[in-house]
């Protein structure tokens, strides 16, 4: 269909290795995801828990085919206006204070009201012109010249009318604007919406995109990912990190850790200089991973056997 | 390709998944672009652009595995001990004259025998098999279609005339081999295409069936029901918490609204109502028969957080404690006998549990507050207290009585529930999934 991304990507792997550059390593399925995407003009839903590397991606995606990167964040009571476009308000009443005077010396050369009402409409539509008018983030996204990386944050949290809104956007890559008329994405851009799940979306929408969910990574990739975003880290120590982590999410926890997590503890055990995990930089550093005090709770009681099966995994003597 | 994939569709709509036209033509494309060489491949492509729940992912790739797993088609002869004691048995000049499934089955040519069986449910249109005891039939009718009749010959003529015992013992091994592949091929055929149509009307039944005779075997399929049904109502109810009352304008939002167009009101803004989301106080009788209809009381309510303000549970027998607490902490199943182990198997005695329930949480009770009573109301002649109830009518937005008691014994022997309905904003008869799912319903509704 689309061919635009023919040469830069021919296969799923040249995605993969693509994405890899950037620092963000992906699963097989997020690849393809992306992969077809770019060849079918769809948009991807992506879904998971918080941390996983849902807007990473799209961040990820816009740097590896050197695109620019429109955010749009949403929220309850998001609308058109804050979404699409709105009209400069201030400029066109400025505007009007301005040319006043031009407008009556304009007019003053007829005489009757018809007439000058007739010359008005010469003018008519000079106030909403696209001069006048403010881009939004999705106006934004349809008007880059190369096309753009649309990512629209956290869907679930606009409310429904809004996701019917979108519809026409993400299928048609167009916008309707009354006074001005139907803009039409000269390059479609790739659309990457993400959602926490924290309402069903519409059938309608779903229908429409490519369902991607990330969930946690498995020890091997996250091994990967930590090495690209930690590059100087030990081989050793980052088993450790990673095996702990894995075993702190099969603990029955009401918030889990995710990756970004990870990298965050990561970083925090290099900066204490630690070199391998024992019980008790384990015990310091677990507010990183652990966002509740429940949690904290039921980890701490664990850490020690978990540090001790971390350190064997790694093969370390105890 | 086409067919395979309509196939492959038609075995994930029957397991569950929900898949529309437009959907299955993305997947085509999708399937196109991909190319079908590399299995791992489609299957992510087609789980992304199908599955669009996790639920619809697992249930998706769990038929994708199904769908393409074959076993290889063997001729029922262990491959070392052929070799060596028939070592002509390789050579097909040995065979001449013989159908080619005898052929196939003497040289052990394996790829022939998997495509010919692949064929030949194809041709008979196995993917139609709905029923279990359909196996047998569609089995035998696809070994028919794969040359059985011939190969039957086959043996009768080597039996017979050629008199090679040997070779016609091989095909009969053969035969019995092939007639058992066949069978496991027909079931898992059974498994793909068929759980849509058993499921539902299994499903169908269960909503149906009066909670307290349910059978120990359906209570996980009732589970997912519950599950299923409660969040249907959680999306419609918790949601919305504002309603616009037109016609009232908010002059000071207006106001400021419009400040970039000098206070012109081009924008009107109206006032709004919040809505506010129930309280439950849920008050369950753990004894007996009635146990089974609070546990999925219990389930429901629990199910449905996200739509209330909160839930505060109770459960009695002879006397009424707070089992928020243990509802919070543990799986329903678990904290329902650890509950029963609490307040045990005492008889009924409403009075004392009005009186309880009145010295927990009386005082909590509000006009947000909705409070759920559920029991046959059969307190044994005891006081049934109605001053308490009463005054908890006056006091909450709404009570409601659930009896699992058909109507028609309402009121016998010492059954209160007719005293009791003067203080019940409702009292409705609960026996099944089905008018559980409405009552709860229509106490969302009530509430905004």
């Amino acid at each position: 269909m689309d061919t635009q991304f023919s040469d830069q990507i021919p296969t799923i792997e040249s995605v993969e290795a693509g994405l890899a550059r950037t620092g963000y390593i992906p699963s097989r399925s997020i690849s393809t995801a992306l992969f077809l995407a770019m060849r079918l003009g769809k948009p991807i839903l992506a879904e998971g828990p918080a941390g996983v590397g849902k807007t990473e991606l799209a961040k990820a995606t816009a740097e590896f085919l050197g695109l620019p990167l429109v955010r749009m964040q949403c929220y309850d009571g998001l609308d058109e206006s804050k979404a699409l476009y709105e009209w400069k308000y201030g400029k066109q009443l400025l505007y009007t204070q301005i040319l006043k005077e031009k407008v009556s010396e304009v007019l003053s050369k007829d005489d009757s009201m018809d007439a000058a009402l007739e010359r008005l409409h010469e003018f008519d539509d000079i106030f909403f012109s696209p001069r006048f008018l403010e881009p939004r983030p999705l106006l934004k996204a349809l008007q880059e010249p190369r096309g753009a990386v649309l990512l629209i944050d956290e869907i679930d949290k606009a409310d429904e009318e809004f996701e019917a809104f979108l519809l026409e956007i993400l299928s048609d890559h167009q916008v309707t604007i009354p006074e001005i008329g139907t803009i039409t994405a000269k390059v479609p851009p790739i659309v990457l919406l993400t959602s926490n799940n924290t309402r069903d979306l519409g059938d309608a929408m779903k229908r429409r995109c490519l369902h991607l969910h990330i969930g946690y990574p498995d020890a091997k990739l996250e091994e990967r990912i930590i090495d690209s975003r930690i590059p100087g880290i030990e081989i050793s120590l980052r088993k450790q990190l990673v095996s702990f982590v894995q075993q702190l999410r099969g603990l029955d926890l009401r918030k889990l850790p995710s990756v970004s997590e990870t990298i965050d503890w990561a970083r925090a055990i290099l900066l204490l200089n630690a070199t391998r995990l024992d019980t008790e930089v384990v015990q310091d550093t677990l507010n990183l991973l652990l966002k509740f005090e429940g949690d904290m709770t039921i980890g701490g009681r664990a850490v020690g056997e978990m540090t001790l099966k971390a350190r064997r995994e790694a093969g370390i003597e105890t | 390709m086409t067919a395979m994939l309509l196939d492959l569709l038609r075995a994930a709509r029957g397991a569950g998944v929900k898949i529309s036209v437009a959907e299955s033509l993305d997947a085509f494309r999708a399937a196109e672009v991909v190319g079908y060489n590399d299995r791992q491949t489609l299957r992510d492509t087609l789980t992304l652009s199908l599955a669009k729940t996790l639920e619809d992912k697992r249930a998706f790739e769990a038929c994708f595995d199904l769908f393409f797993q074959r076993d290889t088609v063997t001729t029922g002869e262990d491959p070392e001990t052929t070799s060596a004691p028939r070592p002509q048995a390789g050579e097909p000049g040995d065979h001449d004259g013989l159908s080619p499934l005898s052929s196939m089955v003497l040289n052990n040519d394996q790829a022939g025998l998997a495509a010919a069986m692949e064929g030949a449910a194809d041709a008979i249109g196995a993917s139609n098999i709905s029923l279990f005891t359909q196996t047998n039939m569609f089995a035998w009718r696809m070994l028919e279609q794969m040359g059985l009749p011939e190969l039957d010959r086959d043996i009768a003529n080597l039996r017979g005339e050629a008199n090679d015992e040997a070779t016609a013992e091989r095909l009969e091994q053969a035969r019995a081999a092939l007639g058992a592949q066949a069978r496991t091929f027909m079931e898992r055929q059974l498994t793909l295409f068929s759980a849509g149509t058993t499921r539902e009307i299994r499903e169908g039944a269960l909503r149906n069936v009066r909670l307290s005779q349910l059978d120990r075997r359906d209570m996980d399929r009732m589970r997912a029901l519950v599950r299923e049904m409660a969040k249907q109502i959680a999306t419609r109810y918790s949601r919305k918490r504002w309603k616009a009352r037109r016609g009232h304008l908010d002059t000071r939002r207006t106001l400021r609204k419009n400040m970039s167009f000098d206070s012109i009101p081009f924008h009107t803004i109206w006032k709004r109502t919040r809505i506010d989301k129930p309280t439950v106080m849920a008050l369950c009788d753990v004894s007996g028969s009635v146990a089974a209809v609070s546990r999925f009381l219990l389930m429901f309510l629990y199910s449905l957080t996200d739509a209330l303000a909160g839930i505060r549970s109770f459960a009695y027998s002879n006397h009424l404690i707070e089992v928020s607490d243990i509802l919070a902490r543990r799986e329903i199943d678990d904290a329902i006998d650890e509950v029963m182990k609490v307040v045990g198997f005492g008889s009924s005695d409403y009075g004392r549990c009005f009186a309880d329930f009145a010295e927990i949480a009386m005082r909590d009770i509000d006009r947000q507050t909705t409070v759920i009573i559920l029991g046959d109301a059969r307190g044994n002649r005891n006081e049934p207290r109605l001053d308490l109830v009463k005054q908890i009518f006056e006091r909450a937005s709404r009570v409601i009585w659930l009896n699992p008691e058909p109507e028609s014994l309402w009121g016998t022997g010492d059954s209160d529930i007719l005293r009791y309905e003067s203080f019940c904003h409702e009292v409705k008869s609960c026996g099944t999934l089905v008018q559980l799912e409405r009552i709860i319903a229509e106490m969302m509704q009530a509430a905004q």
